[in-house]
This record gives C-alpha cells, structure tokens and sequence, in this order.
C-alpha cells in the first residue's frame, strides 16, 4: 500500500500545508531556474551514474548497517541496528546532499559556491565537494558555532573554503543561513547556494530529501536481508531534518514502520531553552519556507539552544511539518544531558564516538528498545561521528584536554 | 477640498498629483519605534514636512534577511526596545491622525503578519490608516491570502521587481498588483551597493510599461546626486538605510535634514518642473 506522503511535494512545492517558497523577489527566478535544472537532472541517466559512481568510490556507500549489540543488551529489549552514515567520507550524512547539489551547480555552469552551517558537517561536505570540483567555496558559519566546532572551521580552511563568521543574532545556524541568502542575493549570476537541510524554498527540501534517500533505501534493503522483515520503528535526530528524512523516506508507504524523529530539547522544552519546534513552536514562515518555527505571540523568531550546534535551529523542515501534523511520523524529544549521557554509552559499549546529534536520537532508542522487548526491532540513523564535538564535550565534562 | 481617499487611492492620487508637477516622489523609509515609539513617532511626524512624498513604516523583525547592516541594526533596535507590530501600527494610526494626505505604508518580512492572521492584519491597516504594504519574502506566488484580504479593503500590496526579472517574469509580477511598483536597482540587500543610472532608466521603463502603475526605485540610493539620477526617470525614489543610519548617529534632526536635502534633490531633479 502506497501511503499519499511519498506524492508530495506538489508542483507549488508544498507538503500539505507546509513549504513553499517564500523568499525576495530578486532570487524568485533563480529558485525556478534551479528548479527545472533539478528536474532535468534528475530524469537523466547520465547525472544518476555519475551520482551512482561517486557515491561509491568517493562517500564510500553503501554505509554498513551494524547491529549494536552491546547496547541492545544494555538498554534490554529490542534489537538495535545502526545504520552507519558516520562512517561516510567527511564523517556524517552530509556528503550525500553535497554531492547531488555540487554535481547540480556544475551542471549549471555556476562557478562559486556558498553554504551556511551550524556544526560544521555541512560546511566540511561542501567544501569538500568544492575542493573536489575545483569551485571556490564560501561557508557562513555563526560565531558561537565557530567557537564550539573549532576542528571542522580548520577542516574547511584546509580544503581551501573561506568560513565567514555570522555575528548577527546569535550567532547561530539560522543566522548563518540569514547571512547565505543575503550573499546569494547580491551574487545571483554565478552562485550556488548549497542548503544543507530538507528545508529552504522549494526545490530544496525536495532536492535534499531525493539524495539524502539513499540512506533508506540501503538500510531498508539491508534490515530485509539480515532480518528478514522490517524494523518496528526507524529512529533519528531532527534539526532541520534531513538525515531523518533520508531515513524515513524509504520507509514512509510502510505503514507498520514507526518513524520517530527525536529533536533536541536543550535544558527541557519547559525551560524555554531547546531547540524543539514541532514540540514548542508553532507554523510560520522562514529562510523560504512554512514550517513550525519558535516563534512570539509577534511572530518574532525565538533562538534555539542546543548542545549540538547541528539540531541548534529554531524551524524544521516543511516535510516533517506536514509528517508530524498527519500523524505519520511521531516526534519526540531528548535533552542536552542525556545526548551527554549516550556519547559516552555509545562510545563505551559500542566503540563508536557518536556525534552529538545521534546521541539525541540514541536517548529515545533506549526508551523504545524497553517498549518494544525482545522481539523489536530498531533501526537508528547513526548519521554523523562525534570527533568533531570531543573538545566540546570534554568542556562539558569538566576536564581540560 | 475632495474628500479625503484611503488605501491604494491615497498612493493613486499622490502620484498622479507629482506627475501632473513633473516631480518624481521623495518616497521615505523608517524603521517603525526605532530607537524607541517615542523618538521614531517624532520623526514619523516630522518627515512630510520634511519633503517625504510617501512614507514606508518599516516592520521590525528578528531575521531580516534582505537586508543591510543598518536596517539589520535598526530592527534589533526596535525589537530591544519591546516594538511589536502592533506597535508600528499605533505609530500610523497616530500620525494618520495629523495627516491625511501622504500615503503610509508598511514594510517588512511575513511571518509576523502571517501569526496574526492576513485578515487581522488587514484589518488593523485599515483602522491604523495604513495604506498598503511591502512584504519581503512574500513573492507572487505565495500572497494569495495577503493581495486577497488587501484587495477586499482597498489597500495596495506592493510587488517588486529586481534585476533578476526577466521579460518571462515580469508578467507575473505586475499582475493583479495596485499603487505601484517597488523597482529593487541592485541584486542585494538594502542599502550596500550602488545603483547605476542608465540600467535603472531601462528598468523602469519597462514595469512602468508592463503594469501600467508608477514605478519607485529603490536600495542602495543615498545621497542627492544618485537621488536626482534616478528622479529623472522614476516616479519615485526611495532613500531608506541613509535615513535610518542618520537617524541613529545623530537623531531626529540629523534624519530630518538628510530628508529635507534629499528630498529638494528629488523634487528639483526634472528640468521643468510645472508648480
């Protein structure tokens, strides 16, 4: 049975109520020339076998799928599998979507690249494929993000891309994002804006959730081989949502897949400091798209606070939006500490740093290994490895490195 | 003395006014209860007679991502400074009070405007005496709900066009749009770069062909030189970041003067101008 969410978007790029493309007249026709370009590309052959050919020899894809054995016995109950995108090149999912949109803007003859990044995985991917393509790279990066991802800022420094620190707002993901757009505004001939997230004006959430798709569609292949049926529940960390939805997709016409998207509730959603719009927040309209943002009785945007500088934005993406208000997937929460808690666990027992986003995700797995016992199971997107976030959390942690 | 016209009408009627005098339109931007409702209402009030044509009320809002530096820091100004929506509406509602001639319209990004509801939003323009509004981030394609309620009271949303518009896109813009059209000069944020005549000229002739409407241009003018370049061609000229960076380094005078001096720039542009 297929369900009706794997028809969206629309041709006016909505999810349901969600998306859109809300952004300045200037980028309007440039939103539609990606557009088309998006459209081409994508019923060619030729751009599918290069995608195919470097996925493999480049990312390094398939990503194994991995049962977690020691934390199955330790959280006690369901099996747990990871689906291992950590261990892609760049070290998280991010490289998938890099991929497609660089391989895009080379298509189009644009020559410059710009991205905007919270944690720095995007940044790094994307300057990563620039390296890769020969295309000059510029990233905006919050302040207080550079502050806290100092390994990833010298990483794309070494790749050879210009990181412009964001000091407007906070500092922060959406700010960073505020500052690509007004870059792209000014440079409209020659410029690509690579968005790291199933969010943006539409193309982009569908773009990024068609290459961030293939983590489903392995994993779904992979669990089908090695257990011989579905998973009860697939399971992933939500900023802007886009290794959630690589995930999911694949899985969205099953029906009797649960899918849990877990966003981060910094020091508790009754605090007021988090980073959960689908939980704490209410639709509006941002960076090009309708959405749940955090927002004031004005429509003033609320800063989101979160450990993870990655899920540290205060909207989602519109697809998760429409998935949350239809019932399809369900989204749930998991606190700074505990996303503290399982980077340790995890590296413990599994030998595996997570990075700071999946520990968010890997906190609600416990929880649901213990509903669904034995018998259950779990397949977890461990999208992204913790090595960049060591020196953060060892700040955490009290201890000096 | 006709009776006094609201809405689009008012826009309507200052324009066919300046043209009938061969002067373009001095079109002002403020940000709305920058530094605080006090001062920015002291400087609202103060700018016809400082030779503004039209007044563009500014709408603070916490991710102005069309913007410059100085409209960036104005909004945050205003926000600090507790400034909410309903704020800058009460701001036109007072000024709309002692005038009833110079059209008031209101500037800024959706989301506030789509929290309160597009017919709440309406509605409180209309009590407010605002007559129309230019909304960002909201393209064509997505103000359906927004030119819908304005239509129904008779207030103008204000489309715009770019650089980036091309003949195939130009169509979409201009239709169903009323009072006039906002020409962007540069591709950018407001208030950096500087626009260049002759393109300009081009430009809007062009719109002004297409929608059959006046056509203001806008960002990046700020000083009387480029101010009267432009008032050659365009209906009107708007001049926003150099009042709004004016106004923060020296206050209501220093803004109102930079008024007076670009707004006499602006009205003496044209060769003959019929009084």
């Amino acid at each position: 049975m297929t369900s009706q969410t794997t028809q969206w978007p629309d041709t006016r790029g909505r999810f349901g109520d969600f998306g859109g493309r809300y952004v300045a007249e200037t980028l309007m026709p440039l939103i539609l020339e990606l557009e088309s370009a998006w459209d081409e590309a994508r019923a060619d052959p030729e751009f599918a076998a290069q995608m195919d050919g470097l996925l493999r020899d480049y990312v390094g894809r398939p990503s194994a799928l991995y049962h977690a054995e020691r934390l199955t016995e330790k959280f006690g109950g369901a099996k747990i599998w990871f689906k291992r995108d950590e261990l892609n090149h760049t070290g998280s999912h991010k490289i998938n979507n890099c991929l497609g949109q660089v391989l895009l803007a080379k298509r189009m003859g644009k020559t410059r690249i710009i991205a905007e990044t919270g944690a720095g995985q995007h940044g790094v991917a994307t300057a990563t494929m620039a390296a890769r393509f020969g295309l000059p790279c510029v990233v905006f990066m919050g302040a207080t993000d550079i502050e806290r991802q100092q390994p990833n800022v010298f990483r794309m420094k070494l790749l050879g891309a210009e990181v412009v620190p964001v000091t407007s707002g906070t500092g922060t993901l959406k700010d960073a994002m505020n500052e690509a757009l007004r870059d792209w505004v000014t440079h409209v001939d020659e410029t690509f804006y690579v968005i790291g997230t199933v969010a943006g004006p539409h193309p982009y959430p569908h773009m990024v959730r068609e290459f961030q798709s293939v983590i489903g569609r392995e994993a779904r292949a992979q669990i089908l081989d090695r257990e011989g049926r579905l998973p009860d529940a697939c399971v992933a960390c939500i900023g802007g949502g886009s290794n959630a939805m690589g995930l999911f997709h694949a899985f969205v016409p099953d029906e009797d897949v649960r899918l849990i998207g877990v966003e981060a509730a910094g020091k508790g959603i009754e605090t007021g400091q988090h980073a959960a719009s689908l939980k704490g927040g209410a639709p509006g309209v941002l960076h090009g798209n309708r959405t749940y943002l955090l927002q004031d009785d004005d429509g003033q945007i609320i800063d989101a606070h979160s450990i993870s500088a990655g899920l540290d934005y205060p909207g989602i993406g519109p697809e998760h939006a429409h998935l949350h208000d239809s019932g399809r997937a369900e989204y749930v929460s998991a606190t700074d500490k505990e996303a503290l808690e399982m980077f340790q666990l995890c590296t413990k027992l599994e030998g595996i740093i997570p990075a700071l986003e999946p520990a968010h995700a890997l906190a609600r797995v416990a929880d649901l290994a213990r509903e669904l016992g034995p018998d259950g199971l779990i397949l977890m997107n461990m999208c992204g490895r913790g090595d960049k976030d060591v020196f953060a959390v060892a700040g955490h942690l009290g201890v000096e490195i | 003395m006709s009776v006094p016209v609201s809405g689009a009408a008012r826009l309507e009627a200052r324009f066919a006014a300046l043209a009938m005098q061969n002067r373009a339109a001095f079109v002002t931007y403020i940000m709305g209860g920058d530094p605080d409702e006090e001062t920015a209402q002291e400087l609202l009030d103060g700018l016809p007679g400082a030779g503004a044509d039209i007044i563009e009320l500014g709408l603070p809002f916490t991710d102005p991502m069309a913007d410059g530096p100085a409209i960036q820091a104005a909004a945050l100004r205003a926000l600090g400074a507790g400034i909410r929506t309903k704020d800058v509406l009460a701001m036109a509602a007072k000024f709309r009070q002692k005038d009833t001639q110079t059209p008031l319209i209101v500037m800024g990004y959706y989301n506030p405007i789509h929290h309160m509801g597009c017919e709440a939003f309406t509605e409180a323009c209309v009590t407010a005496g605002v007559d129309g509004a230019i909304m960002v981030d909201l393209p064509p394609e997505e103000d359906t709900p927004l030119r819908s309620a304005f239509d129904g009271a008779g207030l103008a949303l204000i489309r715009l066009a770019t650089p980036t518009t091309d003949d195939q896109r130009l169509p979409t813009v201009v239709a169903g749009t009323s009072g006039f059209v906002y020409y962007i000069s540069v591709a950018g944020v407001t208030g950096t770069a500087v626009p260049k005549a002759d393109p300009v000229a081009k430009a809007v002739s062009r719109i002004r062909a297409a929608s059959g409407l006046p056509v203001a241009v806008g960002f990046g003018v700020r000083t009387p030189e480029k101010a009267a370049q432009i008032a050659q061609n365009a209906d009107g000229v708007v001049v926003g970041s150099a009042i709004v960076d004016a106004m923060a380094s020296g206050g209501v005078k220093e803004a109102l003067e930079l008024t007076r001096t670009l707004g006499h720039a602006v009205h003496s542009a044209r060769e003959e101008v019929i009084s």
